[in-house]
């Protein structure tokens, strides 16, 4: 598939992901209510609205508060003030990185957003914030000693492209879905340990018999499991969305080829990048948890790794540079 | 009665519809205008830069005078251009000049270890990027633009509200599509 295909396919896939968390969470959900609260006449699934609002609370600040928390906690510091105490070499090389974000943000038609450099010798970087127009970009020094010019404008056009994309906001609204499904989890968990609902009430004798009960075995079920399958599902769209970036980013560099010798220089150096904290993984063009989940490509690595394999990321780069089976 | 209802409820539709497809016109028409502008931005940038990297070489590269006046001259011609057209041309002359520039600063190998020549060569280099970029984003902006007033339903009303395709930035004069040819003997 070419660039842009393969962005609309990602596009849809997020989409298709979504629905299918929606639906999780209003199964887990009316059963959640019809199972503690009984199904009346009018059956407001309360239980329900509750979680997903509590669920949503934490998700919301964290998306509010935007960069600042996310760069505080890496150590990052703004590229003009590294810039003022560096050596000659260092000094092009920053200048370069400056130049490279300032080329991405008039090729995507952005604003130009600040750019920080983290100290940490393993090449990663990420993008933090809400938007354009409010959004960070920062790279570690470990990325700006492997790359060159033009690897480093591939990495930074994907970053761009997350903020474009407005990754941070469909990954918050991924939060918050996890936040309602495992605390609707957790209460019905507690609800049953502490002598179950009221479903020898009223419920059951007006419920559909054998239908009804079968609903309930599937929804204990789907409790047992449900913060196994939101992971899974909010892991899903972290992917989608990084494939997206790749995509994205190579329309604006209309090089994809760069990129795809950025991701091989990045997966050659094997340490995790210790300064980004777990909750920040997927901004990350790397996953910075030391890979041991990425590496591997069998079924689990497929299913809870906030990034595709970088061997599959590569090959779709080589293939929107219509390089088929090479390398 | 359910009739009326009906049908006030797909006029609504229709008129919602209507408002939303114009105001995405409208914002993609000035996305399209700036990045016209933005294009211009990035030629003055280039404009105002190129006597300072000169003069900066100037005194290394002593024996390239030729190439150095070509550049001053070819920027000079730019500043004088009338009209896009002529201005298309103009700039491309220019670029042609710097390119040569860039090349025959490889030539020496004092000066490429030069930390102050790096930059300046990573100055230039990134200058003609950001024109080439500012013009890749206009093209892109237009062509979405032009897909958005094209696509069905929108094309039913787009030339009654008032939308006209962009035109795409395009190389006028044939010339510039050919590989440029680089001569590196000394003069």
């Amino acid at each position: 598939m070419n660039l842009y295909e393969q962005q609309a396919a990602n596009r849809r896939r997020t989409w298709i992901v979504m629905i299918a968390f929606v639906v999780f969470l209003v199964l887990l959900g009316v059963g959640f209510d019809a199972f503690f609260f009984g199904v009346d006449r009018a059956f407001v699934p309360v239980g329900s609205f509750v979680a997903l609002g509590v669920g949503s609370v934490s998700a919301l600040v964290g998306y509010v508060k935007g960069d600042r928390m996310v760069l505080a906690a890496t150590g990052a510091r703004p590229l003009a003030d590294v810039a003022a105490g560096a050596s000659e070499d260092e000094a092009l090389k920053l200048r370069q990185l400056e130049n490279v974000v300032d080329e991405m943000a008039i090729a995507a038609g952005l604003p130009r957003p600040p750019v920080y450099v983290v100290p940490d010798p393993d090449p990663n970087a990420f993008a933090a914030g809400r938007g354009p127009g409010h959004s960070s970009i920062a790279v570690t020094e470990g990325l700006l000693d492997a790359l060159d010019r033009e690897e480093l404008q591939g990495v930074i056009a994907h970053e761009l492209s997350h903020v474009r994309n407005y990754d941070t906001r469909v990954m918050t609204v991924v939060a918050a879905l996890v936040g309602g499904i495992v605390l609707l989890s957790d209460w019905a968990r507690r609800g049953m340990f502490w002598g179950g609902g009221r479903r020898r009430g009223r419920g059951s004798r007006d419920g559909g018999g054998a239908a009804g009960v079968l609903f309930f075995v599937v929804w204990i079920v789907a409790i047992a499991l449900a913060p196994l399958i939101a992971q899974m599902l909010a892991m899903s769209v972290s992917r989608k969305r990084e494939y997206l970036a790749d995509a994205s980013g190579a329309e604006l560099t209309r090089n994809p080829l760069g990129l795809a010798r950025a991701l091989e220089a990045i997966d050659g150096a094997a340490a995790p990048t210790t300064s980004v904290r777990r909750g920040s993984a997927h901004l990350c063009i790397a996953d910075p948890l030391g890979r041991a989940m990425n590496l591997r490509r069998g079924r689990a690595a497929d299913l809870f790794a906030s990034h595709p394999p970088m061997a599959d990321r590569i090959a779709a780069l080589r293939e929107m540079a219509f390089e088929r089976g090479k390398g | 009665m359910g009739s009326g209802i009906i049908l006030l409820v797909v006029v609504a539709v229709v008129a919602l519809w209507a408002i939303a497809t114009y105001n995405r016109l409208v914002a993609l028409r000035n996305q399209v205008l700036n990045g016209w502008r933005q294009i211009d931005v990035q030629l003055k940038r280039r404009h105002d830069l190129i006597p300072n990297l000169v003069n900066a070489v100037r005194g290394a590269m002593d024996f390239e005078r030729d190439t150095l006046t070509a550049v001053m001259e070819a920027r000079a011609k730019a500043l004088t251009a009338t009209g896009p057209a002529d201005a298309a041309q103009k700039e491309g002359q220019l670029s042609v000049a710097l390119g040569r520039l860039l090349a025959v600063a490889e030539n020496y190998p004092t000066l490429k270890a030069n930390d102050n020549v790096k930059m300046l060569q990573e100055e230039l280099s990134a200058t003609e990027n950001k024109v080439g970029f500012a013009r890749q984003f206009y093209n892109d902006i237009a062509t979405k633009f032009n897909t958005a007033q094209q696509v069905f339903p929108a094309n039913a009303v787009a030339g009654m509200l008032g939308f006209q395709a962009a035109e795409l930035f395009e190389i006028t004069d044939a010339a510039e599509r050919q590989v440029p040819t680089v001569d590196l003997s000394r003069k």
